[in-house]
């Protein structure tokens, strides 16, 4: 009877644990099966070449790269600054500041994680976007550089709290055997720590990456709404999920090239993200190896 | 053969670069921390004065000083409850068996690694996901309850991962002191692991909890509604069984949608009004992960093995 008790129990906690493979099969399943009307509508070539992205309009274009285009921008904004920023700061927490001063100073970093990213939106909009004018008197409301930067500092934590906990899992002796040849903390720190440490570095690099490429609400407050191929940053441009809410917030009929749309939108999110994913996996290998 | 006073001079040299590297992290981290300084502030200077009490009791309206974030916030408080009702159970659960149980094998290396990925997926492919699932293939609607189980998917990761951190710091003494007392595998962990780690899982829901109520691309794409002067129905009914859940099927609005709606328009005095509900917002955020960096810091102090 006990017995009994206990291996309910056991399948049911494994049910529970396997419930997060279900989500990931959830995501990737549904994201593929509405997909797949899209694609018997417009050719692949089409998606990937033409260079208009306009589903909803008469006339209709149904070009990716538009799309990728702000998506890249964007992500390559907010990387110039979280990663170096993130980087010098995880080395700073984790090699030059006593343990109780970092205790108090990375939780506090770690807020910047957990303000609402609708909150940055209004930042971006209503702050950075105005100071920004007064530079590039030029500069439009909506533009893709001040999202790019808000998203660059938001971005900043994942990347410095994940490098630290790497930094700081680098065992003690090899720093000691820096200091007692001669080495500075700074020369501690690029040559020893950073290098022993880089497997780790570069998931945070990751994780920052695909914060990036999937982050919504400051594009599409600040950035705009308009799918633009351009690589100048002073003008609005739009983002895969700034497109996907575009087309959420109005009434969307189940079936409709829309619908259907905003999900090629979403696959082609999760095959970017899946990208930068696999790269990270192989340059971690790749650094073990070496190891 | 160096001279003293060339090694001196290459002490130096690395000392100033040193000092010039500890400047660059200080100001790294000044940059960052400036910044959240600056949006804290120029967010109260602007919505701090729009807050009153009728703030929180008027619904939205077209004229701006009228409009209040009432149907925001109860569907606010409606989604954490249904969020925080699906995805605490599960995540215990899950991480309780990754701890305790999980052989190594490839089930439960599959199983980790997947939650590892989950935490890079973007958030607003979860919203996809419950359009396409909850909405129209389970009929679920666009609903408080689609909205709950999103985000409660959402945020599973963060509690699985805080949860296992928590019930690996205790120590293995513990079980075996409860298994030669003629403990089941079940009751060491009702009894004593559960309630041990219980400061640990409870420090990872108050972080997922404060993660979901500031999401908002997630519910925005299965269909939130901008615009709501209603209440979902009331939870309580004056006859038998004097409690209902209809409101889990009413469709809703919360704080972040609102906020977003009301800086999407022209209208300064709108952009007031959100700014004031993201003092509101911010403030709920920060308080909640102020409490969870306490409690973390507390049990930390607390529990010696």
């Amino acid at each position: 009877m006990r017995r009994l008790k206990e291996r309910l129990i056991e399948g049911a906690l494994f049910l529970a644990a396997a419930s997060s493979v279900f989500v990931t099969l959830g995501i990737v399943g549904i994201l593929i099966t509405e997909s797949i009307p899209f694609f018997e509508h417009v050719s692949i070539w089409d998606f990937l070449t033409d260079r208009e992205w306009t589903p909803l309009f008469e006339n209709a274009h149904y070009g990716i790269l538009p799309l990728l285009c702000g998506t890249f921008l964007t992500t390559i904004i907010a990387l110039i600054i979280a990663i170096p920023l993130g980087t010098v700061a995880a080395a700073f927490l984790s090699e030059y500041v006593r343990p109780n001063v970092r205790e108090v100073l990375k939780p506090v970093l770690e807020l910047l994680a957990a303000v609402p990213t609708v909150v940055y939106g209004y930042f971006a909009l209503l702050f950075v976007t105005p100071l920004l004018q007064k530079v590039f008197p030029s500069m439009g409301g909506f533009n893709v550089l001040s999202a790019g930067l808000v998203m660059g500092v938001m971005i900043i934590p994942y990347i410095s709290s994940l490098s630290e906990d790497a930094m700081r899992a680098v065992p003690g002796h090899l720093r000691e055997a820096s200091f007692a040849v001669g080495a500075s903390r700074m020369q501690t720190a690029f040559r020893v720590v950073i290098p022993a440490a880089f497997s780790g570095i570069t998931s945070a690099y990751i994780l920052g990456i695909s914060r990036a490429l999937g982050e919504t609400m400051v594009v599409a407050i600040a950035a705009g709404m308009q799918p633009n191929l351009t690589l100048n940053p002073l003008e609005p441009s739009a983002t895969i999920t700034a497109f996907i809410v575009q087309v959420s917030l109005g009434d969307l009929p189940h079936g409709s090239i829309g619908y259907q749309s905003i999900y090629v939108a979403g696959l082609s999110l999760l095959c970017l993200t899946l990208c930068f994913n696999v790269i990270g996996l192989w340059l971690r290998k790749k650094f073990q190896e070496k190891e | 053969m160096e001279s003293r006073q060339d090694l001196l001079a290459n002490i130096k040299r690395r000392q100033l670069w040193d000092f010039f590297f500890a400047l660059a992290g200080l100001l790294a981290l000044l940059f960052a921390l400036v910044t959240l300084l600056a949006l804290i502030v120029d967010l109260a200077m602007t919505g701090v004065p729009r807050i009153n009490f009728d703030f929180f009791t008027n619904f939205p309206s077209r004229f701006p000083e009228k409009a209040g974030i009432l149907s925001a916030w109860v569907g606010s408080f409606c989604i954490m409850l249904t969020t925080a009702f699906c995805a605490i159970p599960l995540g215990v659960a899950a991480a309780v068996y990754l701890e305790e149980y999980a052989k190594k094998n490839w089930v439960s290396s599959l199983i980790e690694l997947n939650i590892v990925n989950l935490a890079g997926i973007p958030s607003i492919t979860y919203g996809l996901m419950a359009l396409g699932l909850f909405v129209y293939k389970l009929k679920l609607g666009q609903s408080i309850l689609t909205a709950g189980l999103t985000l409660g998917l959402l945020v599973l990761p963060i509690i699985i991962v805080t949860t296992r951190e928590a019930i690996r710091s205790i120590p293995n003494i513990i079980r075996e002191a409860s298994y030669a007392m003629g403990a089941s595998k079940w009751q060491t962990i009702r009894y004593h692991i559960l309630p041990y780690s219980s400061g640990g899982i409870l420090t990872g829901v108050i972080i997922s909890l404060s993660r979901a109520i500031g999401e908002t691309a997630p519910l925005i794409t299965i269909g939130a509604l901008t615009f709501i002067a209603f209440l979902p129905t009331s939870p309580v009914d004056t006859h038998l069984p004097y409690l209902n859940f209809k409101w889990l099927m009413d469709p809703f609005t919360v704080m972040p949608i609102q906020m977003f709606n009301w800086l999407s328009r022209p209208q300064a005095a709108f952009h007031t009004n959100a700014a004031a509900t993201g003092v509101v917002l911010l403030l709920m955020t920060l308080i909640m992960n102020g409490g969870a960096i306490w409690l973390r810091s507390r049990f930390r102090k607390k529990m010696k093995w």
